[in-house]
């Protein structure tokens, strides 16, 4: 029987030679490589382990815009406070709670003044509260990836307490992965893509890309030893000068994703044209409930005009953070003004942000 | 797991107890946690480890796939 410390013996040894191939196929392409990912939880993975410190100078791992709540548009933060004023329950994940819209005021701020405003785990929470309050109307956030939106469909299916609501706001990652790609100011070399927005959508919607743009593209899991083995298999690609897609995540991964997630969106959502924070409008990149289930649509509660302009506090990087063309370090604010004790940004506030991930896993070169 | 409010984050837990309904209690690290089956297409049984995010496990951990992703690690260098 093995030991745990043998376990660990092992991943040491496996990290050790990713790293020296890592290295050795950096050699052999002898150029710059700039490599993206698109999900805030793999920024997490690479800043947490400290991997860009263990890197060769010519890999660069760029964030790209995968944290959900930095995307997610001002109008909504602004329509939910203005939706909690009116006697309505909330309900959000804690990462939406803390924030600010134009105002620089956040859900957290309204709770202070006494509204009422709950973070939970979950949609289902979302629901026995519904259940629980009959007497007033809750108000589920629905934001988040295609990882996030099938929770929400699959409470709709349900048929959840006629007091329950959705203010649906969901994202689509084919469309920004779109965007970035056609984009003549990025050099993008590779593409890793999200671990669990593939769990559930399948490669099938990914296999035009790297034909299409001229660049590999493999999936990747979220243990350090998982992203730097799809890191290895992507510069191997780059070597062989092979363009494809390939999975690197297969203990969750199937090429078809999870059918039975995938059909309840189908039922539940139609995809509209959508905004993005601080990036602007993308086509076809968002979800909203579809006729079916529009007794459900918060929206239809609303009889107020929001619309803004602007949806990012003055001097605030955050739309080129989202798109990888700033790093954090290269916003006035970002650990001035900006920290993840005063936020100002959303970069900052969420865990996911990667202005806030910068500041917590500080990079030792 | 309560204080867990990543959005896409997600955790691998393992079965401990199928409640019917379409529900389970499932573990990570001595927490327990009651959590939905109901969007997972493959069979789980008692000791199975699943993808789990907001409550809700979206896939089956496949062990040999996992088995032959570590193995793929080792692979010579082919340089």
């Amino acid at each position: 029987m093995k030991e745990y410390s043998d376990y660990l013996t092992e991943l040491n040894e496996k990290t050790a030679a990713l790293l020296t191939k890592i290295t050795k196929y950096c050699k052999v392409l002898n150029r710059q490589i700039n490599v993206m990912h698109v999900c805030g939880t793999h920024e997490a993975t690479v800043s947490r382990a400290g991997i860009r410190s263990l890197l060769p100078k010519n890999l660069r791992i760029i964030s790209g815009p995968g944290c959900p709540v930095c995307i997610c548009p001002a109008e909504h933060i602004t329509t939910a406070k203005e939706l909690a004023k009116r006697g309505n329950i909330i309900t959000t994940f804690g990462d939406m709670f803390k924030v600010p819209d134009t105002t620089l005021k956040s859900l957290s701020h309204l709770k202070a003044e006494g509204h009422d405003i709950r973070t939970v785990y979950s949609a289902m929470d979302a629901v026995k509260i519904a259940e629980k309050n009959p007497d007033k109307r809750v108000i589920w956030l629905g934001v988040g990836f295609e990882t996030t939106a099938p929770m929400t469909a699959y409470e709709l299916m349900k048929k959840p307490p006629s007091n329950f609501y959705v203010l649906a706001d969901f994202r689509l990652v084919p469309p920004a992965l779109d965007l970035l790609l056609s984009d003549p100011e990025h050099e993008l070399t590779g593409i890793i893509l999200p671990g669990h927005v593939t769990t559930v959508m399948g490669l099938k919607e990914y296999e035009e890309f790297p034909r299409r743009y001229g660049i590999p593209m493999t999936v990747a899991g979220f243990e350090a030893v998982e992203f730097l083995y799809a890191l290895e298999v992507l510069l191997k690609m780059m070597v062989d000068g092979e363009l494809g897609l390939k999975n690197s995540y297969t203990k969750v991964v199937r090429y078809e994703g999870n059918p039975k997630a995938k059909e309840v969106m189908k039922k539940v959502f139609k995809v509209v044209d959508a905004k993005w924070r601080g990036i602007g409008t993308v086509k076809q990149s968002g979800y909203d409930l579809n006729e079916d289930f529009r007794e459900y649509n918060a929206r239809n509660l609303i009889d107020f005009d929001i619309s803004l302009e602007y949806d990012l506090p003055k001097g605030c990087r955050c739309g080129g953070v989202i798109l990888g063309k700033v790093e954090p370090e290269e916003c006035p604010h970002f650990l001035r003004r900006c920290t993840p004790e005063t936020a100002i940004g959303p970069c900052m506030v969420s865990d996911e942000g990667t202005c806030r991930i910068r500041a917590t896993f500080r990079e030792v070169r | 797991m309560q204080n867990v409010l990543l959005m896409c984050l997600s955790v691998v837990a393992q079965i401990e107890e199928i409640i019917g309904d379409g529900e389970a209690v499932a573990t990570l690290n001595g927490v327990r946690k009651t959590i939905e089956l109901g969007l997972l297409e493959d069979d789980v049984n008692v000791g199975d480890w699943v993808l789990l995010h907001t409550g809700y496990a979206i896939s089956k951990v496949d062990y040999e796939q996992a088995r032959k992703m570590l193995d793929a690690m080792e692979l010579a260098d082919s340089l």
